[in-house]
């Protein structure tokens, strides 16, 4: 800085008030952010290659997939068994997983590098800053399920062809009908997924540590999962977040069996929308005292 | 106020802080603190480490709520008003932090993008004014804390601010970068931006400030006018004599002479003129030629410590006198 007589923005001619920014463009930035980081890939990573690696080896083996499934006995007969399969195998914990990597670091990454106070002392709002950021977690989380269930429909009908899908109703679909039904499925388990990262936010802005955050984040699905298995509690299985992992299920049956599905959307309401309100309501008035 | 500053737009003061208090369970880290930073000023804020300086200035940008009491940016309260609170000022508490995984250009294409209002049209020209351009391309992952603390200076000054809140942007830096620090803040303070300057750094304080607010323990214990501090500290004298000995003897022998110390550069003490008058007739009749007789006030550091640390101040003196008499006696 040997030559500061270079002019600094002048200050005289400010305007009396500034044009802020919409919560739109903190949403941007939010992604660019995710975009720029390593761990990111690590999630979307784990998503492309589990459907890969399962592909692989059943070309291999060339046989029915182990499971009571009818889409473990279909796996052969059609590309788009595979998609349907892995859903099952990646819904109650590994794409809660991906979707608490983000959720759970979103916020507390933040504050422990001390960006959260540079961000919060510029002309946006913490309500903005914290949609945005729920949004972008959020949006991680759907990027993850859609790139899963793409390379796992790709592979799938690449090793085993594009035909129609037998339903849990033991009726067949056409393909066109069965690759709707695919998207349709991984489309509505974003809904329990969401309110995985909505917890996920919640306590990354609560407890202001990575670490915590995604293994409570994890912790709170597993205690959920083990209460489903507990004996005598089975009037409460029905309102358990895990419960709704297979909600979508409802979707591969002839006619559409929707109650499950409408169940779920208020059940997972009930998680998200208390902890997003919860965390933002935290957020709008806590300390930033880290950095 | 910094030379050629203007007084500012008319209006409410840049900050105003009313009975500030945050307590942390037992420790009262900031208690019932006011503060006045006027449009034009460059204002000290002074303190031992742990004072409160950092935690009034982060209650100050809205990043932590106070127990009680208010502050106001331009009128606006960063609690009541969020990011509107902020319109104009702009700075960092602490060491200034970004995104380490991205280059300087894309932290302040960010920054501007929550700032909005044209910034992002800025980016180019403060990068310039503190001499990043060359690295603009670089991770700050990579930078060094100088390097940090200059891309400080930059967000900051994206926004144009007609208040810049700095927090010890001093720290860390080389002398030869502390110094371009000290320029760069003038520069700022001459071209009409308030600056609120809290500083380790008594000769930064001292060399920039013209009003200052020192804090101890949470406590506001002298805020105002600096000169005005330093006239209250005493006026003090430094005589040089023909015969320093006999000179020494001769004002510990005079009422109203205080503070009598004998120094490589001649002999110090404290009176007011009349009995500096009286001094020098004495000494003129002693014989005794007066070689020089320079008034001086105290230092910022004196009178930091006066303040903030009493005891020390008093320990500080009797040792000098106790180590005066032992270099006087035969």
């Amino acid at each position: 800085m040997s030559s500061v007589s270079a002019a600094p923005p002048a200050a005289a001619s400010l305007p009396a008030r500034r044009r802020h920014p919409s919560t739109l463009t903190v949403y941007r930035w939010e992604l660019r952010k995710l975009v720029s980081q390593k761990r990111t890939y690590l999630g979307l990573g784990l998503g492309v290659l589990l459907p890969l690696i399962f592909v692989i080896v059943q070309v291999v083996r060339n046989q029915p997939a182990h499971g009571d499934t009818i889409f473990a006995q279909e796996i052969l007969q059609s590309g788009l068994a595979t998609p349907v399969l892995m859903l099952t195998f990646l819904a109650p914990f590994f794409l809660p997983l991906i979707a608490s990597l983000v959720s759970g670091d979103v916020v507390a990454n933040e504050d422990g590098n001390g960006t959260l106070k540079t961000i919060l002392t510029r002309s946006v709002d913490r309500g903005q800053v914290f949609a945005a950021k729920a949004a972008a977690a959020i949006t991680y989380a759907a990027l993850a399920v859609y790139l899963s269930a793409a390379v796992a429909t790709v592979a799938g009908i690449g090793a085993w062809g594009f035909h129609g899908l037998r339903t849990l109703s033991d009726t067949f679909v056409s393909a066109p009908k069965g690759l709707l039904l695919v998207f349709a499925a991984y489309t509505f388990f974003l809904i329990p997924l969401i309110a995985v990262a909505s917890i996920g936010v919640l306590l990354s802005t609560v407890t202001r540590n990575s670490a915590a955050a995604i293994v409570g984040t994890l912790g709170v699905t597993l205690v959920l999962a083990i209460v489903s298995q507990i004996p005598g509690l089975e009037g409460v299985h029905p309102y358990l977040l895990t419960q709704q992992y297979f909600a979508w299920q409802g979707l591969l049956r002839t006619p559409t069996d929707w109650a499950p599905i409408l169940h779920s959307l208020w059940v997972c309401a009930l998680y998200a929308v208390p902890a997003l309100l919860a965390g933002y309501l935290v957020f709008l008035r806590r300390d930033v005292a880290g950095g | 106020m910094a030379a050629g500053a203007p007084s500012g737009p008319a209006g409410p003061d840049p900050v105003k802080a009313r009975g500030l208090v945050k307590r942390y369970k037992e420790v009262l880290a900031v208690d019932h603190v006011d503060l006045n930073v006027k449009a034009g000023d460059v204002y000290g804020f002074l303190g031992p480490n742990g004072a409160g300086k950092t935690t009034t200035l982060r209650m100050a940008l809205g990043l932590i709520v106070p127990t009680a009491g208010t502050v106001e940016l331009f009128g606006h309260d960063p609690m009541r008003d969020g990011a509107r609170a902020l319109d104009g000022v702009a700075g960092f508490v602490e060491a200034p932090r970004f995104y380490p995984y991205l280059p300087a250009r894309k932290n302040l294409e960010l920054l501007a993008a929550l700032d909005g209002d044209g910034a992002r049209g800025r980016i180019d020209e403060v990068l310039e004014v503190v001499e990043l351009t060359p690295r603009a391309g670089h991770r700050v992952g990579g930078y060094s804390h100088g390097m940090r603390q200059r891309l400080g200076i930059a967000a900051a000054l994206l926004r144009r601010p007609r208040l810049l809140i700095l927090d010890e942007p001093a720290t860390g830096l080389d002398p030869g970068g502390m110094r371009d620090m000290r320029t760069l803040i003038k520069r700022l303070a001459d071209d009409g931006i308030t600056v609120l300057l809290s500083s380790h750094q008594l000769p930064e304080v001292q060399e920039l400030c013209d009003r200052v607010a020192i804090v101890d323990s949470g406590r506001v214990v002298y805020e105002g006018a600096l000169a005005d501090l330093r006239r209250q500290g005493g006026a003090g004298y430094r005589l040089r004599t023909t015969d320093n000995g006999r000179a020494l003897e001769t004002a510990r022998a005079q009422t109203g002479i205080h503070g009598v110390a004998a120094g490589e550069d001649g002999i110090g003490f404290q009176a007011d003129e009349d009995r500096v008058a009286e001094l020098s007739v004495a000494l003129g009749r002693a014989g005794i030629g007066i070689l020089g007789l320079t008034p001086e006030l105290a230092t910022l550091e004196d009178l930091f410590f006066r303040l903030t640390d009493p005891d020390a101040e008093a320990e500080s003196a009797s040792s000098a006198e106790a180590l005066n008499e032992l270099v006087e006696a035969p």
